[in-house]
């Protein structure tokens, strides 16, 4: 909420003048739930929508869209390993606050050419603009920031691509984000942005969630709520699957 | 296939984790060995986090050791009285083990002393298992004939409190299994193993137990260490995953029964020189991780805060 809040301000000083933020842009996710259930192999979702105010600046100008889905944030701590007498030791570590556990980016065109560093800046989009802090004073967070948005990448949990929003007409966008396997699940919003020669002209949230469903989440519900339950359960399993199996192979 | 886990939060390739359960329930069968210091780090490999892999290794293990122990004692090859006493000293010690692991883990470097206590304990049993079975199958093959005591006597049958073990065919002092037990006890709560590697060896080579009787009694020892695990680790953390265990159980207790039939084929020193292999094998490989310039300097991990 404070985050929709604050877009809107952020949207009210940039935009300013043009005040054409109401109305300019209609969008739409294909599903605003995603259920991870016991065959969840990642999906794609279809995020489309349409410029209203496309007629104003003739047909071969369609303007530029940025669309960015954001996962929960995390604190993370992260670990740096230096040789020690031979071998490799987690040495220094620092703790990083508002980490998104899922970070998207797509846009029509290179970021660099949609608008100028500032506005990027300001509305976080691309992942070095993220501003990973660490919770205390560390003399040069970068190698840490770095090396987070490193492995989220090979993760498939942090992307860019700028060549995946397609226009239809002048009017008509689409693109699609895709969510792999490990996606953690949580509240996620959706942003959609327009610029116009590098003014932002409108933007659009919308909420995403992704939730356990079927017999995974009822697992995880009950080792959650009932941990001893869960554990005595989690053995007479195992000692009634051991003994099946013995009793099965008993031949001799 | 892929198959979601609820509490590892992860897909796996379904065939991918019944062919390691089978495979680990296989040399587990084989040996007597829980195998939990294999399928531990073959689940980590896997992308399981590493919580999840201890906690559910050590629930999958419940099950296969049941089905060898069953096998076992359908062949009168479990010494219930020995198997008691260890087991005695094993609760008292991964209680103290519980409670170290905790300490170590408030210090920031419990990677690194797993690690480090895996590549101490498998190089040193390994090593010596594999010298003395070697040496054993060369003997043997020369035709040398080693007048063969029922067992050694040294320093540690002059202690006290003597208990007779029929089955084992000992009569030693109880303060020998009991030591044993809680010091694998210890181990395997800060390994998150069952214990079996360090319990076979010492048991063959310390208290002078026939290797017939020995892996029967250690599986049996291991039903209970590894009930207690799951069960601490499903109170304190939540990281038992019930789906990833049932798909280990399902293929790990059909590979421990084949795996029961061919060790009881094979001869004692050839079973033990395959142990003693293995057990360096994988200290191999730890070594060299520890030593070896990791891909990335840098891992992080998601800050929790436990809410009740």
């Amino acid at each position: 909420m404070i985050r929709v809040l604050g877009l809107v301000l952020v949207l009210l000083c940039t935009t300013g003048s043009q005040a054409k933020a109401d109305g300019s842009l209609v969008t739409d996710i294909s599903s605003h739930l995603i259920s991870v259930t016991s065959d969840f192999t990642g999906t794609d979702l279809l995020l489309f929508g349409a410029i209203k105010t496309a007629d104003q600046y003739g047909l071969s100008d369609h303007g530029d869209i940025v669309v960015v889905v954001r996962g929960p944030q995390k604190r993370l701590l992260v670990r740096k390993k230096e040789r020690v007498a031979g071998i490799w030791v987690n040495t220094q570590s620092i703790e990083l606050q508002k980490v998104p556990s899922f970070y998207a980016v797509a846009s029509n065109r290179k970021l660099s050419e949609i608008t100028d560093e500032g506005t990027l800046n300001r509305l976080k989009i691309g992942e070095d603009r993220l501003n990973l802090l660490p919770a205390e004073n560390v003399k040069d967070p970068t190698p840490y920031t770095q090396a987070v948005i490193r492995q989220q990448n090979e993760q498939a949990l942090f992307s860019l691509d700028q060549s995946a929003v397609y226009f239809l007409g002048n009017a008509l966008f689409r693109t699609s984000i895709h969510f792999p396997a490990n996606v953690p699940v949580g509240n996620y919003i959706a942003e959609v942005y327009l610029f116009h020669d590098g003014d932002l002209i409108s933007a659009q949230t919308s909420p995403l969630f992704i939730k356990k469903f079927g017999l995974g989440r009822r697992i995880y519900d009950f080792a959650q709520q009932y941990p001893y339950i869960h554990g005595i359960a989690a053995i007479i399993l195992a000692l009634f699957a051991g003994w099946v199996a013995s009793a099965i192979f008993r031949k001799d | 296939m892929p198959v979601y886990l609820p509490i590892a939060e992860i897909s796996v390739n379904l065939f991918l984790i019944l062919g390691m359960g089978g495979a680990v329930g296989l040399l587990s069968g084989m040996f007597g060995v829980g195998g939990g210091f294999l399928m531990t780090p073959l689940l980590i490999f896997t992308g399981i986090p590493p919580a999840v892999a201890v906690a559910t290794g050590a629930n999958q293990l419940v099950a296969a050791s049941v089905s060898g122990v069953l096998a076992h004692w359908r062949r009168g090859n479990v010494d219930f009285k020995m198997g008691t006493v260890l087991l005695v000293g094993g609760v008292v010690g991964s209680a103290f083990g519980t409670w170290i692991f905790a300490f170590l883990k408030d210090a920031g470097q419990v990677d690194l002393l797993i690690s480090l206590s895996y590549v101490l304990f498998l190089g040193v049993i390994g090593g010596l298992m594999f010298i003395e079975s070697v040496r054993s199958i060369l003997n043997a093959k020369k035709g040398i004939q080693v007048r063969k005591k029922l067992h050694q006597h040294y320093w540690i049958h002059g202690l006290p409190f003597k208990m007779r073990f029929r089955k084992s065919k000992l009569y030693i002092s109880a303060l020998l299994p009991l030591t044993l037990g809680f010091f694998v006890g210890i181990l395997s709560a800060i390994m998150g193993v069952g214990g079996g590697f360090i319990m076979v060896p010492a048991m063959i080579y310390l208290m002078g137990m026939p290797t017939s009787v020995v892996i029967g009694t250690s599986l049996f020892q291991i039903i209970f260490v590894t009930a207690n695990v799951t069960f601490l680790h499903s109170v304190t953390t939540q990281t038992v995953d019930v789906m990833l265990a049932l798909l280990l159980m399902s293929s790990a207790v059909v590979g421990a029964q084949i795996g029961t039939r061919i060790g009881s084929k094979m001869k004692g020193e050839q079973l033990r020189s395959l142990l003693a292999l293995m057990v360096l094998l994988v200290c191999g490989k730890l070594a060299f991780d520890l030593v070896l310039t990791p891909n990335d300097l840098y891992s992080f991990s998601v800050i929790t805060f436990k809410g009740h």
